[in-house]
């Protein structure tokens, strides 16, 4: 019988070294049944997709704190795109500043999510968006 | 289908990968595209590396990537971590040890959960070695998930497997035990700076001049090396490549002492024994499940109205007829 498990990658782009916020996620998809790929801090963009490919995950979750979003999390999008894998979806999360959502949007984000939001709520975005690829 | 399997030939990773992904969630299909590969396996040195949790597994793959690059070999990496027993959600954290060569083609690592499988492995590592062979990977290092004693199934899958310890995790009396001391083609001391590390090794010399000459395969006597502290970048490294340079050493006294012929008919059998497993008993169970029969079959033996055996015995009898 098949059996599709949801993988994520958890990533987070760029100088900033705060990953509390990435491995409480982890450790919250986890726990929701998922399969989750941590790569760690410092990640370029560049890493990221080749990571997201090899490991065939079916989104990645950018973690950003240090206010670089606007350049980072559109430069994953890209570098995924280049490689012909925009089938895999990216969403982020941080310290983001309301009027910087529109224009992530528009980069092709997915999905944000900002402190205060519940784990719970998270996680049931994941089950019901992350599809089922060929 | 042949377009698929072209594409991995040809080194494509999305295809590869994807491949992978369906024999991990058991698609149909991928079996088939399996069917195809399975002529074409055959080339790759598998090594695989066990030992238990902390004792800086990645972290030697990391530095045995970089030497086998630096000899011009490609090379491709899968790393098991476990399944959650509870919810069938894993952490997969290996890759972070292994970011040297994160964006070099002639590299492809992959993480896969065990998915309840015992033994180290997980059902989709046979199939994802395979695969990694077919894209031309010259070496392929299977990181076992770090747990206890009796992970031993990687000997069925590596030519060369090594054992990986560090100091201070017990008396003498774990160096005679069963297991998966027994395993080791290449002994690594690890985080060798630490205490204890002369100890272990002493204990390792004994454990092997008691064993039977029976015990060295082609008188390959298994040797004990020593990795020095990671920190010391210049030291670790040396002592990486020095055991590159023993793991080829391996594979050529396996081909010129005509063992690898044994290798192959002892993982044919594995390989075969698990597709029978899948073949067979799979189709069972999901048929005993979309019945719903096995429910019940489960709260008869809690209300103990039967037992596993008299159970087990009718279902043989009616599917296998």
């Amino acid at each position: 019988m098949s059996e599709h498990i949801i993988r994520v990658m958890v990533a987070k782009p760029g100088l900033d070294g705060h990953d509390r916020g990435a491995r409480v996620l982890a450790r919250c998809f986890r726990d929701a049944g998922f399969e989750v790929i941590y790569t760690g801090c410092h990640q370029t963009p560049e890493q990221i997709a080749a990571a997201a490919i090899q490991e065939d995950v079916d989104v990645v979750g950018l973690s950003c704190l240090s206010g670089a979003h606007r350049y980072l999390f559109p430069a994953v999008v890209e570098q995924l795109r280049q490689r012909g894998a925009d089938d895999i979806d990216v969403v982020g999360g941080g310290i983001i500043p309301d009027q910087d959502f529109q224009f992530l949007y528009d980069a092709g984000l997915k999905a944000l999510f900002t402190p205060g939001e519940k784990l719970d709520d998270i996680v049931d975005w994941f089950r019901k968006n992350v599809k089922k690829r060929d | 289908m042949v377009d698929k399997v072209k594409k991995i030939q040809s080194g494509d990773v999305r295809s590869a990968s994807r491949l992978i992904r369906h024999i991990e969630d058991n698609v149909a299909e991928a079996r088939t595209t399996m069917k195809d590969i399975f002529p074409l396996t055959g080339h790759a040195h598998v090594v695989g590396l066990t030992g238990p949790p902390g004792a800086g597994k990645s972290t030697l793959v990391d530095g045995l990537i970089d030497s086998f690059r630096k000899m011009g070999r490609t090379v491709g990496v899968i790393a098991v971590d476990p399944t959650s027993p509870f919810t069938g959600g894993a952490i997969l954290g290996d890759r972070i040890r292994m970011q040297r060569h994160a964006e070099d083609p002639g590299v492809f690592v992959r993480s896969v959960a065990t998915r309840g499988a015992l033994g180290g492995l997980s059902r989709a590592v046979g199939d994802a070695i395979h695969i990694m062979d077919v894209m031309g990977k010259d070496v392929i290092l299977v990181e076992t998930v770090g747990t206890g004693q009796q992970e031993v199934d990687i000997m069925h899958y590596a030519h060369t497997v090594l054992v990986v310890l560090i100091p201070g995790m017990g008396d003498d009396i774990q160096a005679i035990k069963a297991g998966i001391l027994e395993i080791a083609s290449i002994f690594v001391i690890n985080k060798a700076e630490r205490e204890g590390s002369s100890k272990l090794r002493r204990e390792l010399v004994t454990m092997l001049n008691m064993a039977p000459e029976s015990a060295f395969p082609g008188g390959w006597r298994p040797p004990i090396l020593k990795c020095d502290n990671a920190f010391e970048p210049e030291g670790f490294s040396q002592s990486v490549s020095d055991l590159a340079l023993s793991i080829n050493e391996h594979y050529e006294h396996l081909v010129s002492k005509s063992l690898i012929g044994n290798w192959s008919s002892r993982k044919a059998a594995t390989e075969f024994n698990e597709a029978i497993r899948c073949a067979v008993l799979d189709p069972v169970l999901n048929d005993l499940m979309a019945r719903g029969e096995l429910d019940a079959m489960i709260v008869k033996l809690v209300k103990k109205e039967t037992d596993p055996y008299t159970l087990a015995e009718e279902i043989a009898s009616r599917y296998l007829k």
